[in-house]
């Protein structure tokens, strides 16, 4: 939502969630700065460039200083509704987090091969892709996917825990590959 | 003579030439589908390369971003979307081409334009390489603090209207870097005792969360768009025999992006706008600029492929990358334990114009196979949003679990994914991050040893490199406040223009109408609530 003050007017970007992103930024500067003692040590007989807490020294003044100066300046200082809402659409994408470190999590135990090819159609469909074509399509780019990464350009990714049930001569063929 | 003919046996391998096929080919690609970019791509391709040769590897990453650009131009003119980033200025006089019927023309000039600017900038910069192999050996510890100092201010400086935030994301990278264990005294920093920050936080999983999974998560979380594509007919060449017309435009746009490119923090985006800004006021035809000017699709595609070669230099030359794509190739030098520098340029430049060959090589391609296959190419513009955001969230995976087949890796590139997508959503940039992170890392290392043998302050900047580059941070610090200073006067000139009498009078009314309705409706209250208490 844009105001009619001049600053509002000239401001780069959208004006909604600043205010609550600001806020949340410089609340983290402040509770890591007023950690700096414990989580950093300043050594005697030591250099003050050599010194292990100068950077985060630095770091952390340059951002609460930064950050305070840009909520300063931010042409509205009220919380309104549409903050909230832009907050709420930023809380909305821990769902596909939580999908992504399934997919982390499950591809150990049943391979790469067979979570990519679950995971990506049940993404397509949960993300509104109903349709038999869409699906066949996630499943054939899932195992592209597969066959790219692991079998050509041979990224480490272990094999799935599922394929030590398979023949010997398979097992070793599976866990090179897929 | 020697150089170049060791740098040819370099390139003379299968494994280059087939890096060199897929980075070009597959960076069209990329740049071509809104939506994911050359970051995005060389985020999840980066653990990839580090099994492969430093060459190959890194062949294949300049090729997906010197490539990118090209195949960026094709949605920006085509349906008003840039492919990339730096294509966004391409819409302006793209796209109206586009609707006046010229589509074609507006892709040959485009095609043309960009291959004259990549291969300008690799030939002025192999013409430069000898005088930069002995100006990089000038550069010491001190030199490199203060260029990678002068980086991040420049990074800073160059977000009009978000200089303070900006700042405040380069601090917070510079802190990311510190996570962990100190290397010189050994002492924790920031671990909070938790083993898997002792060994800090990995770039690339910063890196793949903020481009990658925030990239995914946006496109999952956004809708579909229609898009209704216009037909090709007929050849792509013609736009080399318009760009012909334009040799000034052209060589001058080549020039500010060899020359911005050189300079860290500053790129495509300052590079395109002076380029496009010395267009319009040289041409004959201002007004036609935004409304589809050939100049100015010429200006602006020649200066944003002018860059990626000119951005190589300060990684080469200083170890100094100036944005977040040459930040990402430097941890490809790292895993194979090539330090970027000085060095590198004295003792293996057969390497570093190796590379510079292969850019030039990769811009023939390019335009050889766009001139083929643009028909084709256009069909990726119409893959979903949300399904390829599921894509790009399959490939996250493979960036960020091949790294060290760690879930918290996973568990962290989410978390910066989550902040990625805020910024996104805010539009704000997430570069000073990585480049906080990066330079942040340099300009510790490098005042630790810098001040070894400085006795006094002014010691630092004694020698004539240093003493250079802190007259430019001054200047640019100066050069800011000004710009600042002009545009606080500005708002304040906005500001009372609106503010007059009648203006006055009326806020007065307002107010006066505000305080009289506020104390009736509290005397209304006041009354309604003793006519309740009667009831009770």
């Amino acid at each position: 939502m844009r105001g009619d003050s001049v600053e509002e007017r000239r401001f780069k970007g959208p004006i909604r969630g600043q205010l609550i992103f600001a806020l949340l930024f410089l609340a983290l500067s402040i509770l890591l700065i007023s950690q700096l003692g414990d989580q950093t040590k300043w050594i005697k007989k030591t250099k003050f460039a050599a010194q292990p807490r100068l950077w985060p020294m630095i770091a952390l003044t340059g951002m609460v200083f930064f950050t305070g100066l840009h909520l300063w300046r931010l042409p509205r200082r009220k919380i309104l509704h549409v903050d909230l809402q832009e907050a709420k659409r930023w809380l909305q994408v821990i769902e596909y987090c939580v999908w992504f470190i399934a997919y982390v999590w499950v591809v150990p135990n049943l391979g790469y091969l067979i979570s990519t090819l679950i995971f990506l159609p049940a993404l397509a469909y949960r993300a509104g892709y109903h349709n038999r074509k869409m699906m066949t399509f996630a499943a054939c780019i899932g195992f592209s996917i597969v066959v790219i990464f692991k079998s050509f350009l041979e990224v480490k990714i272990p094999g799935g825990a599922i394929y030590e049930f398979l023949p010997n001569a398979l097992r070793s063929f599976f866990i090179l590959n897929f | 003579m020697d150089v170049l003919v060791s740098a040819l046996e370099i390139l003379m391998r299968w494994d280059v030439i087939l890096a060199l096929l897929v980075g070009s080919v597959g960076g069209v690609v990329i740049g071509a589908i809104p939506g994911v970019g050359p970051a995005v791509a060389i985020a999840i391709l980066l653990p990839a390369t580090f099994s492969m040769d430093p060459i190959v590897g890194l062949t294949t990453l300049l090729g997906i971003y010197g490539s990118s650009m090209y195949g960026g131009a094709i949605p920006a003119i085509l349906i008003n979307t840039p492919g990339t980033a730096v294509n966004a200025l391409t819409t302006y006089d793209g796209f109206p081409m586009t609707t006046r019927g010229e589509a074609r023309r507006a892709l040959s000039l485009a095609y043309s334009a960009s291959f004259f600017g990549g291969v300008f900038s690799v030939i002025c910069l192999i013409l430069f390489a000898p005088t930069l192999a002995k100006i990089a050996p000038l550069f010491g510890s001190r030199e490199i603090f203060l260029a990678a100092l002068l980086g991040l201010i420049l990074v800073i400086v160059v977000h009009r209207g978000q200089t303070l935030i900006a700042a405040a994301l380069v601090c917070f990278g510079i802190l990311l870097n510190t996570v962990g264990l100190e290397p010189v005294k050994y002492t924790k920093r920031y671990t909070f005792d938790q083993s898997f920050l002792s060994g800090g936080i990995d770039l690339i999983v910063v890196v793949l969360g903020l481009f990658a999974l925030s990239q995914a998560f946006y496109l999952l979380n956004g809708d579909d768009e229609k898009i209704r594509l216009t037909k090709l007919r007929g050849g792509m060449l013609q736009g080399l025999r318009e760009l012909a017309k334009h040799p000034r435009i052209a060589a001058v746009s080549g020039s500010f992006g060899v020359t911005m490119g050189m300079i860290p923090g500053v790129g495509e985006f300052t590079a395109q706008f002076l380029s496009y800004s010395y267009a319009q006021r040289s041409s004959k035809r201002p007004e036609d600029f935004g409304r589809g000017s050939s100049e100015g699709l010429i200006a602006s595609e020649t200066a944003n492929n002018a860059v990626p070669a000119a951005a190589m230099v300060p990684l080469l030359a200083l170890g100094i990358p100036g944005e977040a794509l040459t930040a990402m190739m430097l941890s490809v030098f790292y895993v194979h334990n090539v330090v970027p520098g000085p060095q590198l340029f004295a003792n293996q430049m057969d390497f570093v114009v190796a590379l510079y060959i292969a850019l030039l090589i990769l811009n023939v391609l390019v335009l050889v196979f766009l001139i083929f296959a643009t028909n084709s190419i256009i069909n990726v513009v119409k893959i979903p949003n949300r399904f390829l955001g599921a894509i790009i969230l399959t490939l996250s995976f493979v960036g960020v679990y091949s790294l060290r087949n760690s879930m918290t890796d996973c568990i962290i590139a989410a978390l910066f994914g989550v902040i990625g997508f805020a910024l996104k959503r805010l539009s704000l940039p997430v570069v000073p991050i990585i480049l906080g992170m990066v330079l942040g890392g340099i300009m510790e290392v490098k005042l630790r040893a810098g001040m070894a043998r400085v006795k006094e302050p002014l010691d630092f900047i004694d020698r004539p490199i240093a003493f250079i580059l802190f007259l430019m941070i001054v200047g640019v610090l100066i050069l800011h406040v000004r710009r600042v200073s002009a545009e606080r006067r500005e708002i304040k000139a906005e500001k009372f223009a609106n503010k007059h009498a009648s203006t006055n009078f009326g806020f007065y009314l307002k107010n006066r109408q505000t305080r009289i309705m506020n104390t009736r409706s509290k005397s209304v209250r006041r009354s309604h609530l003793r006519y309740s208490r009667r009831d009770k």
